[in-house]
Protein backbone atom coordinates (compact mmCIF):
# COMPACT_ATOMS: atom_id res chain seq x y z
CA UNK A 1 0.00 0.00 0.00
CA UNK A 2 1.36 3.45 -0.85
CA UNK A 3 1.99 5.65 2.18
CA UNK A 4 -0.42 8.32 1.11
CA UNK A 5 -3.68 7.84 -0.78
CA UNK A 6 -5.51 11.09 -1.42
CA UNK A 7 -8.96 10.91 0.16
CA UNK A 8 -11.92 11.16 -2.18
CA UNK A 9 -14.07 12.55 0.61
CA UNK A 10 -15.12 16.23 0.55
CA UNK A 11 -12.84 18.65 2.37
CA UNK A 12 -14.09 18.78 5.96
CA UNK A 13 -15.93 15.43 5.81
CA UNK A 14 -16.06 13.44 9.02
CA UNK A 15 -15.47 10.01 7.40
CA UNK A 16 -11.65 10.21 7.20
CA UNK A 17 -11.53 11.15 10.90
CA UNK A 18 -13.67 8.19 11.96
CA UNK A 19 -11.80 5.82 9.66
CA UNK A 20 -8.36 6.96 10.78
CA UNK A 21 -9.33 6.55 14.44
CA UNK A 22 -10.61 3.04 13.60
CA UNK A 23 -7.32 2.25 11.90
CA UNK A 24 -5.37 3.53 14.91
CA UNK A 25 -7.32 1.33 17.33
CA UNK A 26 -6.85 -1.74 15.13
CA UNK A 27 -3.18 -1.01 14.62
CA UNK A 28 -2.58 -0.50 18.33
CA UNK A 29 -4.14 -3.87 19.06
CA UNK A 30 -2.52 -5.66 16.08
CA UNK A 31 -5.90 -6.38 14.55
CA UNK A 32 -5.46 -4.92 11.05
CA UNK A 33 -5.20 -8.32 9.38
CA UNK A 34 -8.08 -9.85 11.28
CA UNK A 35 -10.38 -6.92 10.49
CA UNK A 36 -12.73 -6.89 7.50
CA UNK A 37 -14.62 -3.74 6.58
CA UNK A 38 -17.90 -3.92 4.69
CA UNK A 39 -19.25 -0.72 3.13
CA UNK A 40 -22.74 0.40 2.23
CA UNK A 41 -23.47 2.84 -0.60
CA UNK A 42 -23.27 6.59 -0.14
CA UNK A 43 -20.23 8.52 0.97
CA UNK A 44 -18.86 5.52 2.88
CA UNK A 45 -18.26 3.70 -0.42
CA UNK A 46 -15.33 6.04 -0.93
CA UNK A 47 -13.53 4.15 1.83
CA UNK A 48 -13.14 1.08 -0.38
CA UNK A 49 -9.38 1.49 -0.78
CA UNK A 50 -8.70 3.91 2.05
CA UNK A 51 -7.45 1.74 4.89
CA UNK A 52 -4.93 -1.11 5.21
CA UNK A 53 -7.86 -3.42 5.97
CA UNK A 54 -9.63 -5.84 3.60
CA UNK A 55 -12.59 -3.78 2.41
CA UNK A 56 -15.47 -4.39 0.03
CA UNK A 57 -18.56 -2.50 -1.08
CA UNK A 58 -22.03 -4.01 -0.94
CA UNK A 59 -25.41 -2.48 -1.83
CA UNK A 60 -27.35 0.34 -0.18
CA UNK A 61 -28.81 -0.86 3.09
CA UNK A 62 -27.27 -4.31 2.62
CA UNK A 63 -23.91 -4.12 4.38
CA UNK A 64 -25.32 -5.47 7.64
CA UNK A 65 -26.72 -8.75 6.23
CA UNK A 66 -23.57 -9.17 4.14
CA UNK A 67 -21.37 -8.89 7.25
CA UNK A 68 -23.75 -11.22 9.13
CA UNK A 69 -23.01 -13.79 6.41
CA UNK A 70 -19.31 -13.04 6.37
CA UNK A 71 -18.88 -13.35 10.14
CA UNK A 72 -20.90 -16.57 10.30
CA UNK A 73 -18.61 -18.07 7.66
CA UNK A 74 -15.40 -16.69 9.18
CA UNK A 75 -15.98 -16.49 12.89
CA UNK A 76 -12.42 -15.47 13.75
CA UNK A 77 -12.66 -12.28 11.67
CA UNK A 78 -13.35 -8.87 13.16
CA UNK A 79 -16.31 -7.85 11.00
CA UNK A 80 -17.22 -4.19 10.66
CA UNK A 81 -20.18 -2.73 8.80
CA UNK A 82 -19.67 0.94 7.89
CA UNK A 83 -22.93 2.64 6.98
CA UNK A 84 -24.54 6.08 6.85
CA UNK A 85 -27.69 7.15 8.64
CA UNK A 86 -29.76 6.40 5.52
CA UNK A 87 -28.29 2.95 4.92
CA UNK A 88 -28.66 2.09 8.60
CA UNK A 89 -31.97 3.66 9.59
CA UNK A 90 -33.96 3.77 6.35
CA UNK A 91 -33.34 1.18 3.65
CA UNK A 92 -31.30 -1.08 5.94
CA UNK A 93 -33.25 -0.68 9.17
CA UNK A 94 -35.06 -4.01 8.88
CA UNK A 95 -31.82 -5.94 8.64
CA UNK A 96 -30.17 -3.89 11.37
CA UNK A 97 -32.98 -4.53 13.86
CA UNK A 98 -32.87 -8.25 13.13
CA UNK A 99 -29.09 -8.45 13.38
CA UNK A 100 -29.36 -6.75 16.78
CA UNK A 101 -32.21 -9.05 17.80
CA UNK A 102 -30.21 -12.14 16.88
CA UNK A 103 -27.14 -10.75 18.66
CA UNK A 104 -25.00 -11.16 15.53
CA UNK A 105 -21.35 -10.71 16.49
CA UNK A 106 -20.60 -7.82 14.16
CA UNK A 107 -19.75 -4.16 14.82
CA UNK A 108 -21.90 -1.61 13.03
CA UNK A 109 -20.52 1.93 12.67
CA UNK A 110 -23.29 4.36 11.74
CA UNK A 111 -21.96 7.68 10.45
CA UNK A 112 -24.74 10.15 11.19
CA UNK A 113 -24.58 13.49 9.39
CA UNK A 114 -28.39 13.89 9.21
CA UNK A 115 -28.51 13.90 5.39
CA UNK A 116 -28.10 11.72 2.32
CA UNK A 117 -24.77 13.28 1.44
CA UNK A 118 -23.67 11.61 -1.79
CA UNK A 119 -26.94 12.38 -3.59
CA UNK A 120 -26.99 16.06 -2.60
CA UNK A 121 -28.40 16.38 0.91
CA UNK A 122 -31.88 14.85 0.91
CA UNK A 123 -33.82 14.15 4.09
CA UNK A 124 -32.59 11.22 6.15
CA UNK A 125 -34.13 9.41 9.11
CA UNK A 126 -31.96 11.55 11.40
CA UNK A 127 -32.71 14.90 9.77
CA UNK A 128 -33.77 17.40 12.44
CA UNK A 129 -37.30 18.73 12.45
CA UNK A 130 -37.36 21.96 10.45
CA UNK A 131 -33.98 21.26 8.84
CA UNK A 132 -34.03 22.39 5.23
CA UNK A 133 -32.90 19.68 2.83
CA UNK A 134 -32.93 18.93 -0.87
CA UNK A 135 -36.14 16.89 -0.52
CA UNK A 136 -37.73 19.21 2.07
CA UNK A 137 -36.78 22.71 0.95
CA UNK A 138 -39.42 24.15 3.29
CA UNK A 139 -38.06 22.17 6.22
CA UNK A 140 -38.36 18.54 7.37
CA UNK A 141 -41.76 17.95 8.99
CA UNK A 142 -40.65 14.90 11.00
CA UNK A 143 -38.69 14.28 14.19
CA UNK A 144 -35.39 12.41 13.79
CA UNK A 145 -34.99 8.73 14.61
CA UNK A 146 -32.86 7.83 17.63
CA UNK A 147 -31.18 4.65 16.42
CA UNK A 148 -29.26 3.29 19.42
CA UNK A 149 -32.22 4.13 21.66
CA UNK A 150 -34.43 2.05 19.39
CA UNK A 151 -32.10 -0.94 19.41
CA UNK A 152 -31.79 -1.00 23.17
CA UNK A 153 -35.24 -2.59 23.19
CA UNK A 154 -34.06 -5.38 20.96
CA UNK A 155 -30.46 -6.27 21.89
CA UNK A 156 -29.38 -9.05 24.21
CA UNK A 157 -27.22 -8.79 27.34
CA UNK A 158 -23.56 -8.46 26.41
CA UNK A 159 -24.25 -6.15 23.44
CA UNK A 160 -22.80 -2.65 23.21
CA UNK A 161 -24.67 0.44 22.00
CA UNK A 162 -23.24 3.95 22.05
CA UNK A 163 -23.16 7.32 20.37
CA UNK A 164 -20.19 9.61 19.96
CA UNK A 165 -18.90 12.19 17.45
CA UNK A 166 -15.94 12.66 15.11
CA UNK A 167 -14.77 15.58 17.25
CA UNK A 168 -14.65 13.37 20.37
CA UNK A 169 -11.58 11.28 19.49
CA UNK A 170 -10.96 10.01 23.02
CA UNK A 171 -14.53 8.82 23.42
CA UNK A 172 -14.67 7.38 19.90
CA UNK A 173 -11.46 5.44 20.53
CA UNK A 174 -12.77 4.14 23.86
CA UNK A 175 -16.05 3.05 22.28
CA UNK A 176 -14.27 1.33 19.39
CA UNK A 177 -12.18 -0.67 21.83
CA UNK A 178 -15.29 -1.63 23.77
CA UNK A 179 -17.07 -2.63 20.56
CA UNK A 180 -14.16 -4.84 19.51
CA UNK A 181 -14.18 -6.57 22.90
CA UNK A 182 -17.93 -7.03 22.54
CA UNK A 183 -17.51 -8.71 19.16
CA UNK A 184 -14.72 -10.90 20.47
CA UNK A 185 -17.07 -12.00 23.25
CA UNK A 186 -19.62 -12.96 20.57
CA UNK A 187 -22.10 -10.10 20.84
CA UNK A 188 -23.60 -7.30 18.75
CA UNK A 189 -22.17 -3.79 18.87
CA UNK A 190 -23.24 -0.51 17.28
CA UNK A 191 -21.71 2.94 17.54
CA UNK A 192 -23.48 5.92 16.02
CA UNK A 193 -20.90 8.57 15.18
CA UNK A 194 -22.08 12.14 14.62
CA UNK A 195 -20.17 13.46 11.65
CA UNK A 196 -19.51 16.56 9.54
CA UNK A 197 -21.04 17.27 6.15
CA UNK A 198 -20.05 20.86 5.29
CA UNK A 199 -21.00 20.32 1.65
CA UNK A 200 -24.66 19.70 2.41
CA UNK A 201 -24.90 21.68 5.65
CA UNK A 202 -23.52 24.59 3.59
CA UNK A 203 -21.10 25.51 6.33
CA UNK A 204 -17.42 26.27 6.13
CA UNK A 205 -14.48 26.02 8.50
CA UNK A 206 -15.37 26.47 12.14
CA UNK A 207 -19.09 26.80 11.29
CA UNK A 208 -19.13 23.08 10.57
CA UNK A 209 -17.86 22.18 14.02
CA UNK A 210 -20.29 24.65 15.59
CA UNK A 211 -23.15 23.11 13.61
CA UNK A 212 -22.39 19.67 14.96
CA UNK A 213 -21.81 20.86 18.53
CA UNK A 214 -24.78 23.23 18.75
CA UNK A 215 -27.43 21.57 16.60
CA UNK A 216 -26.70 17.84 16.65
CA UNK A 217 -25.24 17.12 20.08
CA UNK A 218 -28.23 18.50 22.05
CA UNK A 219 -30.55 16.20 20.08
CA UNK A 220 -28.36 13.10 19.68
CA UNK A 221 -27.00 12.49 23.18
CA UNK A 222 -23.45 11.14 23.41
CA UNK A 223 -22.51 8.24 25.61
CA UNK A 224 -23.16 4.57 26.13
CA UNK A 225 -26.77 3.45 25.87
CA UNK A 226 -27.77 1.52 28.96
CA UNK A 227 -30.30 -1.28 28.79
CA UNK B 1 -43.49 -52.14 -17.13
CA UNK B 2 -39.83 -52.10 -16.24
CA UNK B 3 -38.48 -54.79 -14.00
CA UNK B 4 -35.79 -53.77 -11.54
CA UNK B 5 -32.98 -56.09 -10.54
CA UNK B 6 -32.41 -56.84 -6.87
CA UNK B 7 -29.49 -54.43 -6.47
CA UNK B 8 -31.30 -51.71 -8.38
CA UNK B 9 -34.23 -52.10 -5.98
CA UNK B 10 -31.97 -51.36 -3.03
CA UNK B 11 -30.73 -48.11 -4.57
CA UNK B 12 -34.13 -46.79 -5.59
CA UNK B 13 -35.50 -43.98 -3.51
CA UNK B 14 -38.89 -42.29 -3.54
CA UNK B 15 -38.09 -38.61 -3.06
CA UNK B 16 -39.54 -35.18 -3.69
CA UNK B 17 -37.64 -32.72 -5.85
CA UNK B 18 -36.84 -30.72 -2.72
CA UNK B 19 -35.29 -33.78 -1.08
CA UNK B 20 -33.26 -34.50 -4.22
CA UNK B 21 -32.06 -30.89 -4.32
CA UNK B 22 -30.97 -31.02 -0.68
CA UNK B 23 -29.14 -34.31 -1.28
CA UNK B 24 -27.37 -32.80 -4.28
CA UNK B 25 -26.40 -29.71 -2.30
CA UNK B 26 -24.85 -31.82 0.45
CA UNK B 27 -23.06 -33.99 -2.10
CA UNK B 28 -21.80 -30.85 -3.83
CA UNK B 29 -20.11 -29.76 -0.59
CA UNK B 30 -22.48 -26.90 0.20
CA UNK B 31 -21.76 -25.61 3.68
CA UNK B 32 -24.32 -22.91 4.45
CA UNK B 33 -27.79 -21.91 3.48
CA UNK B 34 -29.76 -18.74 4.05
CA UNK B 35 -33.47 -18.70 3.39
CA UNK B 36 -36.91 -17.32 3.93
CA UNK B 37 -40.02 -19.47 3.78
CA UNK B 38 -41.89 -19.21 0.47
CA UNK B 39 -44.09 -21.73 -1.30
CA UNK B 40 -43.11 -23.89 -3.17
CA UNK B 41 -39.43 -23.69 -2.18
CA UNK B 42 -39.76 -23.82 1.62
CA UNK B 43 -39.00 -27.54 1.84
CA UNK B 44 -35.59 -27.09 0.23
CA UNK B 45 -34.77 -24.87 3.20
CA UNK B 46 -36.42 -26.97 5.90
CA UNK B 47 -35.03 -30.14 4.31
CA UNK B 48 -31.52 -28.72 4.55
CA UNK B 49 -32.16 -27.79 8.17
CA UNK B 50 -33.52 -31.26 9.05
CA UNK B 51 -30.37 -32.81 7.57
CA UNK B 52 -28.24 -30.69 9.91
CA UNK B 53 -26.86 -28.14 7.44
CA UNK B 54 -25.63 -24.78 8.81
CA UNK B 55 -28.28 -22.14 8.15
CA UNK B 56 -29.95 -18.92 9.15
CA UNK B 57 -33.55 -17.96 8.51
CA UNK B 58 -33.33 -14.27 7.71
CA UNK B 59 -35.89 -11.48 7.99
CA UNK B 60 -36.50 -11.44 4.24
CA UNK B 61 -35.05 -12.66 0.95
CA UNK B 62 -32.98 -9.52 0.57
CA UNK B 63 -31.07 -10.33 3.75
CA UNK B 64 -30.86 -13.99 2.73
CA UNK B 65 -29.29 -13.05 -0.59
CA UNK B 66 -26.73 -10.69 0.91
CA UNK B 67 -25.87 -13.12 3.70
CA UNK B 68 -25.16 -15.68 0.95
CA UNK B 69 -22.82 -13.14 -0.66
CA UNK B 70 -21.12 -12.49 2.69
CA UNK B 71 -20.50 -16.16 3.41
CA UNK B 72 -19.20 -16.68 -0.12
CA UNK B 73 -16.79 -13.76 0.27
CA UNK B 74 -15.50 -15.48 3.40
CA UNK B 75 -15.03 -18.71 1.41
CA UNK B 76 -17.95 -21.02 2.15
CA UNK B 77 -20.12 -22.77 -0.44
CA UNK B 78 -23.44 -21.10 0.25
CA UNK B 79 -26.84 -21.12 -1.43
CA UNK B 80 -30.47 -20.18 -1.10
CA UNK B 81 -33.84 -21.30 -2.47
CA UNK B 82 -36.79 -19.14 -3.36
CA UNK B 83 -39.68 -18.44 -5.72
CA UNK B 84 -41.72 -15.65 -7.31
CA UNK B 85 -41.81 -12.54 -5.11
CA UNK B 86 -38.84 -13.84 -3.12
CA UNK B 87 -36.93 -14.32 -6.35
CA UNK B 88 -37.63 -10.70 -7.25
CA UNK B 89 -36.02 -9.60 -3.97
CA UNK B 90 -33.02 -11.92 -4.25
CA UNK B 91 -32.13 -10.42 -7.61
CA UNK B 92 -30.76 -7.42 -5.67
CA UNK B 93 -28.09 -9.70 -4.17
CA UNK B 94 -27.72 -11.66 -7.42
CA UNK B 95 -26.96 -8.39 -9.13
CA UNK B 96 -24.10 -7.80 -6.71
CA UNK B 97 -22.96 -11.39 -7.27
CA UNK B 98 -22.98 -10.76 -11.00
CA UNK B 99 -21.00 -7.54 -10.62
CA UNK B 100 -18.45 -9.04 -8.24
CA UNK B 101 -18.30 -12.49 -9.84
CA UNK B 102 -19.52 -14.31 -6.76
CA UNK B 103 -20.41 -18.04 -7.05
CA UNK B 104 -23.95 -17.57 -5.74
CA UNK B 105 -26.07 -20.72 -6.19
CA UNK B 106 -29.82 -20.20 -6.14
CA UNK B 107 -32.59 -22.78 -6.41
CA UNK B 108 -35.73 -21.26 -7.92
CA UNK B 109 -39.01 -23.15 -7.75
CA UNK B 110 -41.14 -21.21 -10.22
CA UNK B 111 -44.67 -20.30 -9.23
CA UNK B 112 -47.31 -18.25 -11.04
CA UNK B 113 -46.64 -14.58 -11.58
CA UNK B 114 -46.71 -11.66 -11.69
CA UNK B 115 -47.19 -10.54 -8.09
CA UNK B 116 -48.17 -13.25 -5.63
CA UNK B 117 -49.74 -15.12 -8.57
CA UNK B 118 -50.11 -18.74 -7.59
CA UNK B 119 -48.02 -20.84 -5.24
CA UNK B 120 -47.08 -24.02 -7.07
CA UNK B 121 -46.25 -23.84 -10.73
CA UNK B 122 -45.24 -21.89 -13.78
CA UNK B 123 -42.31 -21.38 -16.12
CA UNK B 124 -42.58 -17.63 -15.73
CA UNK B 125 -39.27 -16.87 -14.06
CA UNK B 126 -37.10 -17.66 -17.07
CA UNK B 127 -36.38 -14.03 -17.97
CA UNK B 128 -35.95 -13.06 -14.31
CA UNK B 129 -33.44 -15.89 -13.87
CA UNK B 130 -31.55 -15.20 -17.08
CA UNK B 131 -31.61 -11.40 -17.00
CA UNK B 132 -32.76 -10.28 -13.55
CA UNK B 133 -31.21 -7.35 -11.78
CA UNK B 134 -29.63 -4.37 -13.47
CA UNK B 135 -26.94 -6.27 -15.34
CA UNK B 136 -26.33 -8.18 -18.53
CA UNK B 137 -27.38 -11.71 -17.66
CA UNK B 138 -23.93 -13.01 -16.77
CA UNK B 139 -25.20 -15.98 -14.84
CA UNK B 140 -25.80 -19.67 -15.49
CA UNK B 141 -29.34 -21.01 -15.59
CA UNK B 142 -30.10 -24.75 -15.63
CA UNK B 143 -33.53 -26.26 -16.29
CA UNK B 144 -33.86 -29.93 -15.26
CA UNK B 145 -36.52 -32.11 -16.79
CA UNK B 146 -36.37 -35.07 -14.39
CA UNK B 147 -35.33 -35.87 -10.84
CA UNK B 148 -32.06 -37.36 -12.04
CA UNK B 149 -31.34 -34.18 -13.93
CA UNK B 150 -32.33 -32.08 -10.94
CA UNK B 151 -29.65 -33.88 -8.93
CA UNK B 152 -27.02 -33.68 -11.65
CA UNK B 153 -27.63 -30.03 -12.51
CA UNK B 154 -27.60 -28.95 -8.86
CA UNK B 155 -24.15 -30.53 -8.55
CA UNK B 156 -23.18 -28.83 -11.81
CA UNK B 157 -24.45 -25.45 -10.59
CA UNK B 158 -22.10 -25.51 -7.60
CA UNK B 159 -19.17 -26.68 -9.68
CA UNK B 160 -19.66 -24.22 -12.53
CA UNK B 161 -20.24 -21.33 -10.11
CA UNK B 162 -17.03 -21.95 -8.18
CA UNK B 163 -14.94 -22.86 -11.20
CA UNK B 164 -15.96 -19.93 -13.39
CA UNK B 165 -17.11 -17.36 -10.79
CA UNK B 166 -20.59 -16.57 -12.08
CA UNK B 167 -23.88 -16.91 -10.18
CA UNK B 168 -25.77 -20.10 -11.02
CA UNK B 169 -29.53 -20.65 -10.88
CA UNK B 170 -31.11 -24.09 -10.73
CA UNK B 171 -34.49 -23.28 -12.31
CA UNK B 172 -37.24 -25.72 -11.46
CA UNK B 173 -40.86 -25.45 -10.35
CA UNK B 174 -43.23 -26.38 -7.54
CA UNK B 175 -44.53 -29.53 -9.22
CA UNK B 176 -41.02 -30.91 -9.45
CA UNK B 177 -40.11 -29.84 -5.92
CA UNK B 178 -43.22 -31.20 -4.25
CA UNK B 179 -43.97 -34.38 -6.20
CA UNK B 180 -42.39 -37.64 -5.16
CA UNK B 181 -40.73 -39.69 -7.82
CA UNK B 182 -38.41 -42.61 -8.14
CA UNK B 183 -34.75 -41.77 -8.36
CA UNK B 184 -31.74 -44.00 -8.39
CA UNK B 185 -28.78 -42.04 -7.09
CA UNK B 186 -26.42 -44.95 -7.66
CA UNK B 187 -25.83 -46.34 -11.13
CA UNK B 188 -26.78 -50.03 -11.48
CA UNK B 189 -23.19 -51.06 -11.99
CA UNK B 190 -21.65 -49.07 -9.13
CA UNK B 191 -19.27 -50.84 -6.81
CA UNK B 192 -20.56 -50.44 -3.30
CA UNK B 193 -17.66 -49.25 -1.20
CA UNK B 194 -17.61 -49.64 2.57
CA UNK B 195 -19.35 -46.32 3.21
CA UNK B 196 -21.90 -46.81 0.47
CA UNK B 197 -21.03 -43.63 -1.36
CA UNK B 198 -22.55 -43.51 -4.84
CA UNK B 199 -20.59 -42.90 -8.01
CA UNK B 200 -22.50 -39.67 -8.43
CA UNK B 201 -21.67 -38.70 -4.89
CA UNK B 202 -18.01 -39.48 -5.53
CA UNK B 203 -17.98 -37.07 -8.46
CA UNK B 204 -15.35 -34.40 -8.07
CA UNK B 205 -16.40 -31.16 -6.40
CA UNK B 206 -14.73 -27.91 -7.34
CA UNK B 207 -13.47 -26.65 -3.97
CA UNK B 208 -14.52 -23.32 -2.50
CA UNK B 209 -11.90 -20.80 -1.36
CA UNK B 210 -11.92 -17.46 0.46
CA UNK B 211 -12.58 -14.74 -2.10
CA UNK B 212 -11.44 -12.29 0.55
CA UNK B 213 -8.18 -13.99 1.51
CA UNK B 214 -7.25 -14.24 5.17
CA UNK B 215 -3.60 -13.34 4.86
CA UNK B 216 -3.74 -10.57 2.29
CA UNK B 217 -5.43 -7.18 2.26
CA UNK B 218 -7.85 -6.74 -0.65
CA UNK B 219 -9.91 -3.75 -1.69
CA UNK B 220 -12.99 -4.56 -3.71
CA UNK B 221 -15.43 -2.24 -5.39
CA UNK B 222 -18.67 -2.82 -7.27
CA UNK B 223 -19.21 0.87 -8.09
CA UNK B 224 -16.82 2.75 -10.34
CA UNK B 225 -16.02 6.44 -10.57
CA UNK B 226 -15.36 6.26 -14.27
CA UNK B 227 -17.64 4.69 -16.86
CA UNK B 228 -14.58 3.32 -18.64
CA UNK B 229 -13.72 1.22 -15.58
CA UNK B 230 -17.18 -0.38 -15.56
CA UNK B 231 -16.95 -0.92 -19.30
CA UNK B 232 -13.68 -2.76 -18.82
CA UNK B 233 -15.13 -4.96 -16.06
CA UNK B 234 -18.19 -5.89 -18.09
CA UNK B 235 -16.20 -6.74 -21.19
CA UNK B 236 -13.83 -8.83 -19.12
CA UNK B 237 -16.78 -10.78 -17.69
CA UNK B 238 -18.34 -11.08 -21.14
CA UNK B 239 -15.15 -12.56 -22.57
CA UNK B 240 -14.97 -15.10 -19.77
CA UNK B 241 -18.65 -15.95 -20.16
CA UNK B 242 -18.43 -16.48 -23.90
CA UNK B 243 -15.25 -18.50 -23.61
CA UNK B 244 -16.92 -21.05 -21.38
CA UNK B 245 -20.41 -20.89 -22.90
CA UNK B 246 -19.83 -23.74 -25.34
CA UNK B 247 -18.29 -25.87 -22.61
CA UNK B 248 -21.23 -25.41 -20.29
CA UNK B 249 -24.19 -25.24 -22.65
CA UNK B 250 -26.28 -28.41 -22.84
CA UNK B 251 -29.26 -29.49 -24.88
CA UNK B 252 -31.19 -32.65 -25.66
CA UNK B 253 -32.18 -33.51 -29.22
CA UNK B 254 -34.98 -36.04 -29.46
CA UNK B 255 -36.05 -37.48 -32.81
CA UNK B 256 -34.79 -34.37 -34.60
CA UNK B 257 -32.82 -35.69 -37.56
CA UNK B 258 -35.76 -35.98 -39.97
CA UNK B 259 -38.19 -33.78 -38.06
CA UNK B 260 -40.43 -31.47 -40.07
CA UNK B 261 -41.99 -29.98 -36.98
CA UNK B 262 -39.61 -29.09 -34.18
CA UNK B 263 -40.98 -28.71 -30.66
CA UNK B 264 -38.92 -26.60 -28.26
CA UNK B 265 -39.61 -26.95 -24.54
CA UNK B 266 -37.68 -27.00 -21.25
CA UNK B 267 -38.04 -28.36 -17.72
CA UNK B 268 -41.11 -30.34 -16.78
CA UNK B 269 -42.97 -29.33 -19.94
CA UNK B 270 -40.32 -31.14 -21.95
CA UNK B 271 -41.39 -34.40 -20.33
CA UNK B 272 -44.90 -34.03 -21.73
CA UNK B 273 -43.42 -32.85 -25.00
CA UNK B 274 -41.28 -35.98 -25.30
CA UNK B 275 -44.35 -38.14 -24.74
CA UNK B 276 -46.17 -36.10 -27.37
CA UNK B 277 -43.35 -36.71 -29.85
CA UNK B 278 -43.63 -40.46 -29.23
CA UNK B 279 -47.41 -40.36 -29.69
CA UNK B 280 -47.21 -38.26 -32.87
CA UNK B 281 -44.46 -40.43 -34.33
CA UNK B 282 -46.76 -43.44 -33.86
CA UNK B 283 -49.20 -41.57 -36.07
CA UNK B 284 -46.47 -41.01 -38.60
CA UNK B 285 -45.94 -37.33 -37.93
CA UNK B 286 -42.31 -36.30 -38.42
CA UNK B 287 -41.90 -34.37 -35.22
CA UNK B 288 -38.93 -33.95 -32.91
CA UNK B 289 -38.00 -32.08 -29.75
CA UNK B 290 -35.16 -29.70 -28.98
CA UNK B 291 -34.72 -29.20 -25.24
CA UNK B 292 -32.35 -26.56 -23.90
CA UNK B 293 -30.94 -27.86 -20.60
CA UNK B 294 -28.96 -24.70 -19.92
CA UNK B 295 -31.10 -21.63 -20.61
CA UNK B 296 -28.12 -19.41 -20.02
CA UNK B 297 -25.79 -19.83 -21.79
CA UNK B 298 -28.31 -20.99 -24.34
CA UNK B 299 -27.14 -24.05 -26.34
CA UNK B 300 -26.98 -21.89 -29.42
CA UNK B 301 -24.70 -24.11 -31.48
CA UNK B 302 -27.01 -27.10 -31.08
CA UNK B 303 -30.07 -24.95 -31.75
CA UNK B 304 -28.70 -23.54 -35.00
CA UNK B 305 -27.69 -27.01 -36.13
CA UNK B 306 -31.08 -28.57 -35.46
CA UNK B 307 -33.06 -25.67 -36.90
CA UNK B 308 -31.08 -25.68 -40.10
CA UNK B 309 -31.86 -29.33 -40.87
CA UNK B 310 -33.51 -29.17 -44.30
CA UNK B 311 -36.49 -31.07 -43.04
CA UNK B 312 -37.56 -28.49 -40.42
CA UNK B 313 -40.48 -26.45 -41.69
CA UNK B 314 -42.06 -25.28 -38.46
CA UNK B 315 -40.98 -24.69 -34.87
CA UNK B 316 -43.45 -24.71 -31.97
CA UNK B 317 -42.19 -23.28 -28.68
CA UNK B 318 -44.14 -24.79 -25.78
CA UNK B 319 -44.06 -23.24 -22.29
CA UNK B 320 -46.08 -22.42 -19.19
CA UNK B 321 -45.40 -18.72 -19.71
CA UNK B 322 -46.20 -16.00 -22.22
CA UNK B 323 -43.20 -16.36 -24.47
CA UNK B 324 -40.21 -16.30 -22.12
CA UNK B 325 -38.62 -19.42 -23.59
CA UNK B 326 -39.64 -18.23 -27.04
CA UNK B 327 -37.92 -14.90 -26.50
CA UNK B 328 -34.56 -16.34 -25.49
CA UNK B 329 -34.76 -18.98 -28.24
CA UNK B 330 -35.49 -16.49 -31.01
CA UNK B 331 -32.78 -14.20 -29.66
CA UNK B 332 -30.20 -16.95 -29.98
CA UNK B 333 -31.27 -18.41 -33.31
CA UNK B 334 -28.92 -17.43 -36.11
CA UNK B 335 -30.63 -14.68 -38.14
CA UNK B 336 -30.05 -16.41 -41.47
CA UNK B 337 -32.14 -19.39 -40.36
CA UNK B 338 -35.64 -18.68 -41.58
CA UNK B 339 -38.20 -21.04 -40.09
CA UNK B 340 -41.84 -20.47 -39.26
CA UNK B 341 -42.43 -20.07 -35.49
CA UNK B 342 -45.62 -21.03 -33.67
CA UNK B 343 -46.29 -20.93 -29.95
CA UNK B 344 -48.16 -22.95 -27.34
CA UNK B 345 -48.19 -20.64 -24.31
CA UNK B 346 -50.07 -21.41 -21.11
CA UNK B 347 -48.78 -19.06 -18.42
CA UNK B 348 -48.97 -20.72 -15.01
CA UNK B 349 -50.71 -23.86 -16.24
CA UNK B 350 -49.31 -27.35 -16.68
CA UNK B 351 -49.21 -28.64 -20.24
CA UNK B 352 -50.16 -32.24 -20.87
CA UNK B 353 -49.17 -34.56 -23.66
CA UNK B 354 -52.65 -34.57 -25.20
CA UNK B 355 -52.71 -30.78 -25.53
CA UNK B 356 -49.38 -30.78 -27.31
CA UNK B 357 -50.51 -33.55 -29.66
CA UNK B 358 -53.68 -31.60 -30.48
CA UNK B 359 -51.71 -28.39 -30.99
CA UNK B 360 -49.38 -30.07 -33.46
CA UNK B 361 -52.28 -31.69 -35.28
CA UNK B 362 -54.08 -28.33 -35.52
CA UNK B 363 -51.00 -26.52 -36.77
CA UNK B 364 -49.87 -29.18 -39.24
Amino acid sequence: MPDFIPAKFCPGCGYPIALTLLKNVLQKNSLLEKAVLGLDIGCNLLAWNFLPISTFQTHHGRVVPTMVGFKRARNNSLSFALVGDGGAYAIGLQSLIHAAKRDEAITVLVINNTVYGMTGGQTAPTTLKGQKTDSHPEGNPDEPLMGPELFKNVVKPGSFLARTAVNEPKQLTEFLEKAIKTQEAGHFSLIEILSFCPTNWKTSGVETIKYLDERLKPVFRLGEINF
Amino acid sequence: MKFWSMSENKNRKFMTGSEVTVQAAFDAGAEMMYGYPITPATEVFTGWIKRGGAYLQTEDEIAAGFAVCGSILAGKKTFSATSGPGHVLIQDALSMAEGMRLPFVLVVGQRGGPSSGTVIYSQQEVILSCFGGNGEGMRFVYSPSSLNELYRLTRKAFNDAWKYRFPAILLTDGYTLKTKGVINLEPLSSQREGRGVSNSQREENIPSYPLVPENKITHWQNIYTFEDDLYYEINSAKEDFHKIAEEIAEAEEYETTDAEILLIAHGIVASSTKDAVDELRKQGVKVGMFRPITLRPYPKKQLDKVCSFHSVKKIIVIESALGQLARITRDQLAPEIDVNFEYLQKPGLGIEMEEIVKCVEDLK
